[in-house]
Order: structure tokens, then C-alpha cells, then sequence
């Protein structure tokens, strides 16, 4: 419910008319994580779609491949994520028509920035996390708010669990605040066991997470795909 | 700065003071607007639908009646629909939107039959445009407010999914709206655990039981309702008025 | 036509002195120019055959289609050209449309006609405009009453038992006019119309042609729709046998 301006004067033996709005967004939950490392990206979404202490369902994809090497993870405001990712969808289409070549990975990291902006003032509410490949193979990472801010990063957790998991992987991933930080690269198994075990800690915690898990794995050679199981109350 | 007189109340007496009009604390000076509000809520309304797939097609129901509020006001508004050979909706919300939406997708097919080409609408096409419909009219801060819920069979397969005001989407074996996604839902979903595909006879019997319980519990519901089946084999059949099996002996002292 | 070239014909806002619109004269000519199309109005229903003139082997059967589906119960067949035709189908679709969000009842034909003859007869009146180059034929049956119009480009249009326009409309006529058709049920005339269509064709002129046949009857249950396959045939068959056995009796005469 929402007011603007000075209401008009009214006695108080009159009924004031009371203005009401409908709220058009909905906090459908739903997180995502994505971790990148020299050669590969991974990431995965819970597949629980909530409205408050309603399940809707327990199966829905959050995770919406845009090429060969890109994919976008949408946690948030779930009509605004069917609408973002269907247009999103018609430029990848649209790109490759006039371009004879798909949009690589950073090319769509800039448009969908651009796409958000967009919609400044009457936002998409949805946390993206981008994922992919870039020219070079590396993977990499980016994450927006809902009105464009886009940057670039190696991990991220995003969605209604993000502030729950972010500190988790800069410790396990970053090697944030350890006495004594690995030197080597991460491989694509920490990664991946990483990503499980932070999805079973949010969905300990968050009960907008849960049911299970989809996990996408992007690497030179294409993508493979993977799910798991989380507690489902 | 004064309040402009749209907003300030009258003076005491004429030329004088008026109360709030010397005085303005910081921060409640909000220039005065003359937004264009849609106002709207929901009037007249139908309460749950609840629907499930089973191995050969899709079971949607929906009770009788449209209240005006607390008052069990149309006793007799059928809001299960058959669409076409394909299709069969389910409404809940606001009974006028839900007519305007019905008298829109009526004529869409109408306007696709005129063609002549052949082709029916499938569901997940229909359940797809409603989607843009429902979000566009969000958009605009102006929604139809209802739960839509799509049944159909697609290339053989059962298909089920819903859409509510915002444009919110999804797609499910089971489906209940309203009061029924939380007194409906759970016992569907456990009988799905129990038994993951069920025949027409199982799904009919729970939606059965469904119907009976929200009858039960849900204030705005109507022992009398339709039954909704579209069949790979046998196509689409609207059933009802199905009556709800009450049994009111517990109400009264031994 | 002494008047032509005198200046009066260039515009269709514009009488020539001796009280004619030569626009609309000209349309009437492009109409002429098109294969023959007649309805004949039977006891049961409404049937509609059009002489389609395949103009190239290499275009593909059943396309340009010369009759339409306006709504579920009205069909369309036209003469004349056929992208000025589709526009009439589109506004008369959506007068259709539009009636039935209005009224929720599907649109009296009286009615129709009377919106699409006006529209007509609007682009007979300004300089900026040209008038619609095609006729045609609007046909219904509703409650258990068929009815017929045909509208000219001149946006006249009067209610027929059997009418024709086209190339051959003359000789169609003639044939019509032999019929008993106030007897006749729509199964007969199916057969009577295609025999029409293949007598009034001229083989020597137009190599090719199309047969194309609908019928909005008691026996489609009040929906316009081409006719079933079997009656088709069976229709081609009888018509193809008049023709022969005309031209046996033309040899026989010699």
C-alpha cells in the first residue's frame, strides 16, 4: 500500500478514501551461486518457487542458458524473471541474425546491464548472476542488482540465501581471513563440492531455499548438467 | 511555504487561521499530486481451484460460488471452461475479470478457427499468452485479479500450469489456488509421493476427498461444484454440478 | 462511354455531369475481371462456390483462398481483387468480434452487412481514397433462417435467394434463375452450384481452375465451413458428368 502526496481534507465524520495500489512484485526466493575458475564456470539454483510460506512448486528451473558458453541464474521476482529472460532470449536470437555469430559472454554481460537500466525506474526485481566463458576460455562471473549495477567477479552467491553464502565462499573460495591460504588453483571438484555443501547450509537455513538443486557446468567443451538433492520442509 | 488550498483544511473563520496551515514540520511537505490511481481490488470472488494430472490427462475443479465479500452472494457461477479440444481452464479471483478473459480468449480462438488452417491452440501456447496478459496489465498496475490454471494435453503428455495477477507462472502435476494451496495441496502432494502417477480413478477420488475438506475449512466455498477432465483417449468433459458428500452429525450434542 | 476522358473520372469525390461516379464504375469493372463466384440460398443453409483462376501451374493449390470464415456462423466469398477482399475480411472480422464483446451474442448478419456496406461505400466518397475493387457475398445461418447479402463497390448491397458476380455472372445468373430453389436443400444445391461453376467457366479463356465450396447450414450445425470432403467430390463428379453430357448433346445436335 502505497500513498503520494497530501490527501485532500476531509471531516472526520466523512470516510476517507483510502488509496490503494496493488504491490505488482512478489519475493518468490530462490538462490543462486556460481563459482568460476581458470577453465571452467560452474553454477547452480535451488529449484524451489515460494511466495511467502507457500511452496509453489518444487521443480523450477532458475538457470537459463543463453549460448554455447553463457547462462543466467534469476533469483527474485519470478514474472519479472519470465519476462527479463524472455526477452533476453529474442536479443540472443536477434545478435546472432545480424551478427552471423552468438554474443560471447561479455557482450551479453554488458547488454543485460543495459537491458536493467532499462527498466531504472520501474525495475526488474530479480538478482541476476551471469556465468560463462569468455574469449579466452576463463571462466567468469557477473552479478547485478535489479537496476543494471554489473560486476565482474570469481564467486558469487545471490538470491534470497546471497548474504548467507557470500561470507561462506569468500572464506572456502576467496581464502578470505585463513591463516594459512592455498597457493594453488581451484579445481573443478572444490568447486563443485563447495557449491553443494553451501546449498545444504542455506537450505539449513533460508526457507526460501531448498527441494534441490540444478547445477550447470560450463567448460571448453560444452555444458554438463547435474542435480541434487535438499531437504524438501 | 503554506499548504495549497487543495490540501489544507478550512480556516476557523474567514480570512483566519486554519489548523496546519502556519505550519509545516520539515519533511512533510510532499507537493501535491494528482496521481492517476487504478483502485482496484477484487469484488466479486470465487474461491479455490484445485487440479491434478494423472497418467492419461489433467482433473481441474472449482466450486459454484462467486461472494461478494463474506456474502455467499451467486450461487451459481461455473468457472471451469473448456477452450477447445485441447485446453480446459480453471478461474479463480475476481469473477468479472476472469468473464472479461474468458470473453477474450473466446474470440482469440474464434479469430485462429477463422483461419482455417487446421491448427487448435495447445495449451502451453495459451498458458504462455496469458502469462504476457497477466504481467502487462501488472505492469500497468492495473491487474485482472485472478489464478488461472491451464490443463490441456500437448503432444500426448498432460500439461498443467498457472498463472496468478502478477504474471507469475509455473508448471506443476499438482495445482491448487487459494485457500487450497494451503488445505488441498499437501494432501495432493502427498499422494503424488506416495503414488507418482496415478490413474483417472485415484485422481478423481482426491479430488474428491479435496473438494469435501475445503468445503470443510474454507469459509468461502459452496458444496456444489464442476469437475473439469481433459483425456488423451476421451477428450474434454465438464462435469457437475457435483455435489459435495456432507456430513454434519459431528455438529450436533449426544 | 462518350464521358470518358473528360476529367471526371479521376476522382471518386467527384459526379460526372450525367449524375455517375466513374470510380466506382471502374471498380465494378475489376470485378468483372475475376473468376465467377455465386450463392444459393436453399431451404437448410446457405451455399457459396467461387471459380478460383489458377493463374501459374507453380502456385500451390489452396492457396488464395476466394472464400473466408468471418465467424464461426458467417462465411465470405468474394470476385474481384483479392488484397482489397482481405481488408473487407478484416474489418468485417472484427465488426464480428467486436459485436460479440459487446452483446455476447454472435452478430445478426442484417447487421454485418450493414457495417460492411457502409465501410464500402466510404471509400466511394473522397478523392484520397479509391473504392474497393472486389463484391462480396456475406452468408449465414441463424436460428434456423438463412440469409444472403451481396455487396457491390459501391457499398450497395441487397439480401438474395441466389446471386452471382464475376466474370460469367451474367450466364450464372441465368442458371440460378432456373432453379427451384426455394425446394432445394443445401445437399442438392452443393451439386447444382458446382455444376454452375463448371458450366459458366470458359475453357478457352481460363485454362485452369479451382472448384472451391462451403456451405453454412443445418447439416454443419450453423457453421461455416467448407464443405465435407466426400460431398465435394461427389459434387465435382456430378458437375464434370453435366459437362459431358452437355457436350455429348452439342455434337449430337451438329
Amino acid at each position: 500500500m502505497m500513498q503520494t502526496g497530501i490527501r485532500p481534507y476531509y471531516p472526520d465524520y466523512s470516510t476517507v478514501p483510502v488509496e490503494r495500489q496493488i504491490n505488482p512484485y512478489a519475493d518468490n526466493g530462490g538462490s543462486v551461486v556460481a563459482i568460476a575458475g581458470k577453465d571452467f564456470v560452474v553454477i547452480g539454483a535451488d529449484t524451489r518457487l515460494s511466495s511467502g510460506f507457500s511452496i509453489y512448486t518444487r521443480n523450477q528451473n532458475k538457470l537459463f542458458p543463453l549460448s554455447e558458453t553463457t547462462v543466467l541464474g534469476c533469483s527474485g521476482c519470478w514474472c519479472d524473471t519470465l519476462t527479463l529472460t524472455r526477452i533476453l532470449k529474442s536479443r540472443m536470437q536477434m545478435y546472432h541474425q545480424e551478427h552471423n555469430k552468438n554474443m560471447s559472454t561479455t557482450a551479453a554481460a554488458q547488454m543485460l546491464s543495459t537491458m536493467l537500466y532499462y527498466k531504472r525506474f520501474f525495475p526488474y526485481y530479480i538478482s541476476n548472476i551471469l556465468v560463462g566463458l569468455d574469449n579466452e576460455g576463463k571462466g567468469c562471473v557477473y552479478s547485478y542488482d535489479p537496476v543494471g549495477h554489473c560486476e565482474k567477479a570469481t564467486y558469487r552467491a545471490g538470491g534470497s540465501a546471497g548474504a548467507l553464502l557470500q561470507p561462506l565462499l569468500d572464506n572456502q573460495i576467496g581464502q578470505k581471513n585463513l591463516q594459512k591460504p592455498s597457493q594453488e588453483d581451484l579445481t573443478q571438484e572444490k568447486a563443485l563440492s563447495t557449491l553443494k555443501d553451501v546449498f545444504i547450509s542455506a537450505a539449513e537455513r533460508d526457507i526460501y531455499t531448498g527441494d534441490s538443486v540444478l547445477i550447470k557446468i560450463i567448460t571448453k567443451d560444452g555444458t554438463k548438467e547435474e542435480t541434487f538433492d535438499l531437504r524438501r520442509d | 511555504m503554506f499548504n495549497s488550498t487543495h490540501s489544507a483544511p478550512p480556516p476557523f473563520w474567514s480570512n483566519g487561521p486554519a489548523p496546519g496551515a502556519f505550519y509545516n514540520f520539515p519533511g512533510t511537505v510532499a507537493p501535491v499530486t494528482n496521481p492517476i490511481t487504478h483502485t482496484q481490488s477484487p469484488v466479486t470472488t470465487s474461491t479455490s481451484i484445485v487440479s491434478i494430472t494423472y497418467d492419461k490427462g489433467v482433473l481441474i475443479a472449482g466450486d459454484l460460488l462467486a461472494s461478494y465479500g463474506s456474502l455467499a452472494r451467486y450461487k451459481n457461477c461455473p468457472r471451469v471452461i473448456e477452450i477447445n479440444p485441447n485446453i480446459i481452464m480453471g478461474a479463480g479471483g475476481d469473477y468479472a475479470d476472469f468473464q472479461y478473459v474468458k470473453s477474450f480468449i473466446e474470440q482469440k480462438i474464434i479469430d485462429e478457427d477463422c483461419l482455417d488452417d487446421g491448427l487448435k491452440m495447445k495449451p502451453k501456447s495459451l498458458y504462455c499468452w496469458l502469462t504476457r496478459i497477466m504481467y502487462q496489465r501488472r505492469s500497468k498496475l492495473d491487474p485482472f485479479w485472478n489464478n488461472l490454471v491451464v490443463g490441456g494435453i500437448q503432444d500426448g503428455v498432460p500439461f498443467l500450469g498457472t498463472v496468478d495477477k502478477l504474471g507469475t507462472a509455473y508448471t506443476d502435476k499438482v495445482i491448487c489456488t487459494g485457500y487450497g494451496a494451503h488445505i488441498a495441496l499437501p494432501v495432493l502432494r502427498d499422494a503424488l509421493d506416495k503414488k507418482p502417477n496415478l490413474n483417472l480413478n485415484e485422481a478423481k477420488q482426491l479430488i474428491k476427498k479435496c473438494m469435501e475438506v475445503l468445503f470443510y475449512r474454507d469459509a468461502r466455498s459452496y458444496p456444489k461444484y464442476q469437475l473439469g477432465m481433459i483425456d488423451v483417449d476421451e477428450g474434454v468433459k465438464i462435469e457437475g454440478p457435483i455435489s459435495v458428500e456432507e456430513n454434519w452429525n459431528i455438529a450436533y450434542m449426544t | 462511354m462518350s464521358s470518358i476522358g473528360t476529367g471526371y473520372d479521376l476522382s471518386a469525390s467527384q459526379f460526372s455531369p450525367d449524375g455517375r461516379v466513374f470510380q466506382v464504375e471502374y471498380a465494378m469493372k475489376a470485378v468483372e475481371n475475376s473468376g465467377t463466384v455465386i450463392g444459393l440460398r436453399g431451404t437448410d443453409g446457405i451455399v457459396l462456390a467461387a471459380e478460383k483462376l489458377i493463374m501459374s501451374k507453380l502456385h500451390e493449390t489452396s492457396t488464395n483462398k476466394r472464400i473466408f470464415n468471418i465467424d464461426r456462423h458467417i462465411g465470405m466469398a468474394f470476385s474481384g481483387l483479392i488484397a482489397d477482399a482481405r481488408q473487407i475480411v478484416e474489418i468485417a472480422r472484427k465488426e464480428a468480434s467486436n459485436y460479440r464483446l459487446q452483446y455476447g451474442t454472435s452478430i445478426p448478419l442484417k447487421y454485418l452487412n450493414d457495417r460492411v456496406s457502409m465501410y464500402m461505400h466510404a471509400y466511394t466518397l473522397y478523392s484520397a481514397v479509391r473504392p474497393f475493387g472486389c463484391s462480396v457475398i456475406l452468408a449465414s445461418y441463424e436460428t434456423d433462417e438463412p440469409n444472403m447479402f451481396l455487396i457491390d463497390p459501391s457499398g450497395v448491397s441487397y439480401g438474395y435467394f441466389g446471386c452471382a458476380t464475376g466474370k460469367a455472372k451474367q450466364s450464372a445468373k441465368t442458371e440460378i434463375e432456373k432453379l427451384k430453389l426455394g425446394n432445394l436443400t443445401c445437399k442438392e444445391i452443393v451439386k447444382e452450384a458446382a455444376k454452375i461453376i463448371y458450366l459458366v467457366h470458359d475453357e478457352l479463356k481460363d485454362k485452369n481452375f479451382e472448384l472451391e465450396l462451403s456451405w453454412v447450414c443445418k447439416d454443419s450445425g450453423g457453421l461455416h465451413v467448407k464443405v465435407p470432403e466426400s460431398v465435394y467430390a461427389d459434387a465435382e463428379k456430378a458437375a464434370k458428368q453435366a459437362m459431358e453430357a452437355d457436350s455429348e448433346s452439342d455434337t449430337e445436335e451438329m
